[in-house]
């Protein structure tokens, strides 16, 4: 397929096995389900006959059956004539809602309409984007089609496509964000040769139609062998030594080793101690349920993880995981709002470390409310001090690695370190028994690090140009300690970049650096347009009236929205030329 | 509670332990507010006395052990009526080149500062005795739900010309997410 077809302000179609994959397969079911029982019926009636019994002499408590009573009362024909159109109309309801169910993507947006009766259509400002994600599971992939999932800011906001075909998908992402970022048709094209070669992989050989359907089918069948079998990262879609892969044996031995397998033992441990008191053995039984879930959910996390890529593209970070349903996420640069690096004293002797990003998407693939969400802020779920530290290379782009690495490595630890970290003062022992030593921040040119935890050891780093505003606040305790607590806030996530038992006028100096950094860092910040700013070095200030909050649209005649971007400019050059008008 | 000076800049020579991250002018609420913050406590510390009294009064043998609760609730909202005056003057805001910056609080002193960049939107309110009163209340929301910013007791014509320069400011800084 031609790089640039998806995205040409034409309306498109979705997978046509969409259908089947949304809900058609339950529909299928249900028939097999009642297929299956009929033929139960049809045989014992047939034996029935043979022995000579007849349809009425079947056992007792049959006469309420409705199909022995359709066969009694000669329906037959009419019955199976009205599931028959029962199950055309059906049919047809999903054949409707495939050809109603269209996206399109524009230089500016992402729109989707779907519905048969109730239509809705939703757009998506391009440069709102938080994040591309790509799902497979098992059946889809079986099929060849992916689920597609533009993330917006805001719950619930995301543009979902599914499904698309799985080719189709990766060159949809990389026009979206290639159009997303802002690089202007000229570079796209010297661009688009590349990313074929990258992206389409065994797309090349595919046009001039297989003649023969039998050839075509053996096409499909091999091309879907192929990609089940292909490498869950393409090896061509990045540069090499950005990429961190997951051992097997580390995932297992971390997830063993966690703090959830020790709570898990001292519950067991204390239902054991109550049995024995009590002698009550039904007690055990009440733990089952709680082991079992615990278990699965270790296991399916496992499984997850065990395939787990991320590396560096030209259009963000790409996370991938899983082994038979796989899904990828890619987050363009400046879409990530604080970073937490931890480790538990566990993990501690073994030098692991876990890694997690606070977002302004929340992805609904998979459903599953907040463990999902949970799952979707991993970005690295377990690695050594080195792979941590090549992760936040990834996260915080713009950095020399000989000047950055040995900033985050002194936040792991314990000492000032090249951080150059400012701690707590020794009263604040009191509230910070173990950790009062290693509590502190620094800073980096572009991000506020927040070091914190003895036992749980926790590095945050909230680049300034997502702070949303900064806090410091002080309690009658710490007021008597001499003490401050600094908040910085950013959108809402599994991090909270809260620093307490800070002393009092270095609290203040935070709070005053942060406040004055985040002003200057924002009014500097591209990272919306992110393929501009690359493109021309140099930053320009971007003002950016159009999209307040969210960024998506639903409802028709949201055209406004691209319109008031597009005059932009318009209207800034006029105030620009409207101030020697005034003055004449 | 130990210390109570009445000017709050002297209180920072003072008292060395105080938080105190931005310094300079503060911009007061409405005076009125006083009355408003007072009416509304005082009406909060009848109900709340009511509400605590009915198991005393329900029980039939009138356990007297139960009049401890309405007791202790009365005792601790007449202190925090007491110390409204205090309360209300301690909060205050300020307007400076790229943020807003706001105070409150004696006790559980907080001080935030949120860029006008940021601001997602102004939210002004108005409730029946601050109507009465001709008060507003101006709330500003950020992408992070932790920030927090709410201004009360502003003058009506104060908190809309507040709210039109805050959406003014916020425009020609905006800064995305």
């Amino acid at each position: 397929m031609p790089d640039g077809e998806l995205a040409d302000d034409e309306w498109h179609r979705l997978h046509p096995a969409t259908p089947l994959l949304r809900g058609g397969l339950l529909l299928i079911a249900v028939g097999g389900f009642l297929f299956a029982q009929f033929r139960e019926r049809l045989l014992d009636f047939v034996i029935g006959i043979a022995d000579g019994r007849g349809q009425r002499g079947g056992g007792p408590g049959r006469d309420g059956d409705p199909l022995d009573w359709l066969i009694r009362s000669g329906y037959v024909p009419l019955a199976l004539g009205a599931l028959v159109l029962l199950v055309l109309v059906v049919i047809l309801l999903f054949w409707l809602s495939w050809r109603m169910h269209t996206y399109r993507v524009t230089a500016e947006l992402v729109e989707v309409r779907s519905g048969v009766l109730f239509r809705t259509h939703r757009k998506a400002r391009l440069d709102r984007i938080q994040g591309v994600d790509i799902a497979r599971p098992v059946l889809a992939r079986l099929l060849g089609a992916a689920k597609f999932e533009v993330q917006v800011a805001g719950d619930d906001a995301n543009v979902k496509l599914d499904y698309l075909r799985s080719r189709d998908a990766d060159e949809l992402r990389l026009e979206i964000l290639r159009l997303a970022s802002g690089v202007q048709a000229a570079k796209r094209a010297s661009a688009g040769g590349s990313a074929g070669g990258a992206g389409g992989g065994g797309a090349a050989g595919i046009p001039g139609a297989p003649a023969t359907a039998s050839a075509r089918l053996s096409g499909f069948v091999d091309d879907r062998v192929q990609e089940f079998l292909a490498p869950e990262l393409d090896p061509n879609a990045a540069p090499p030594q950005s990429v961190v892969e997951m051992s097997a044996k580390r995932l297992v031995g971390s997830t063993i080793a966690s703090d959830a397998t020790l709570w898990l033992l001292l519950l067991i441990a204390g239902s054991i101690v109550t049995v024995a008191l009590s002698g009550e053995f039904w007690i055990l039984f009440t733990a089952v349920p709680l082991v079992l879930g615990f278990g699965s959910y270790q296991v399916r996390k496992v499984i997850k993880f065990l395939r787990y890529t991320i590396a560096s593209t030209e259009h963000g970070i790409r996370v991938g995981y899983g082994v038979l349903a796989t899904a990828n996420e890619t987050i363009p640069p400046g879409r990530i709002h604080s970073i937490s690096v931890n480790q538990s004293l566990i993990w501690r002797p073994f030098g692991w470390w876990h890694i997690r990003i606070n977002r302004a998407a929340r992805s609904g693939h998979g459903g599953n409310g907040n463990q999902q969400q949970q799952q979707n802020a991993i970005v690295l779920p377990v690695g050594s001090r080195d792979d941590a530290l090549r992760v936040l290379h990834l996260l915080l782009p713009g950095h020399d690695a000989d000047e950055l690495l040995p900033v985050l490595a002194s936040g792991f630890g314990r000492d000032r370190g090249a951080g150059d970290f400012t701690t707590s003062p020794r009263r604040a022992a009191v509230l910070r028994w173990f950790s009062w030593r290693r509590n502190g921040f620094g800073y980096l040119s572009d991000a506020v690090l927040l070091r914190r935890g003895a036992i749980w050891r926790e590095l945050v780093i909230v680049p300034f140009a997502r702070v949303q505003s900064v806090a410091a606040s002080q309690g009658p305790l710490t007021r008597a300690l001499r003490l401050g607590v600094v908040d910085v806030h950013t959108v809402q996530g599994p991090i909270s970049a809260r620093l307490g038992a800070l002393d009092v006028r270095d609290a203040e100096a935070l709070f005053a650096h942060v406040a004055a950094s985040v002003v200057t860092a924002a009014a500097g910040d591209t990272t919306h347009r992110w393929g501009v700013a690359a493109a021309a070095g140099a930053p320009p200030l971007v003002i950016d009236r159009a999209g307040a909050g969210a960024g998506a649209v639903s409802q028709e005649g949201a055209p406004a929205s691209a319109a008031s971007a597009a005059d932009e400019p318009d209207s800034a050059d006029k105030r620009v030329r409207g101030e020697p008008e005034e003055r004449a | 509670m130990s210390d109570t000076p009445e000017n709050p800049s002297a209180a920072s020579a003072v008292d060395e332990r105080r938080l105190e991250p931005v310094a300079g002018d503060w911009r007061r609420v409405s005076p009125k507010y006083l009355r408003y913050d007072l009416v509304s406590t005082a009406i909060w510390t009848v109900i709340l006395t009511f509400a605590v009294t009915l198991p005393w009064l329900l029980s039939g043998q009138r356990i007297w052990g139960l009049l401890l609760i309405p007791v202790a609730v009365f005792i601790t909202l007449v202190l925090v009526l007491a110390f409204t005056p205090r309360r209300v003057r301690a909060i205050g805001y300020q307007l400076r080149d790229d943020d807003l910056v706001l105070r409150k609080g004696i006790l559980f002193h907080r001080t935030v500062a949120v860029p006008y960049g940021r601001m997602q939107l102004v939210d002004v309110t108005r409730g029946p005795i601050e109507r009465a009163l001709g008060l507003s209340q101006l709330k500003l929301v950020t992408a992070a739900a932790a920030s927090n910013v709410l201004i009360p007791g502003l003058a009506e014509a104060d908190a809309d010309a507040l709210r039109d320069h805050l959406v003014e400011l916020a425009e020609t800084r905006r800064a995305g997410l």
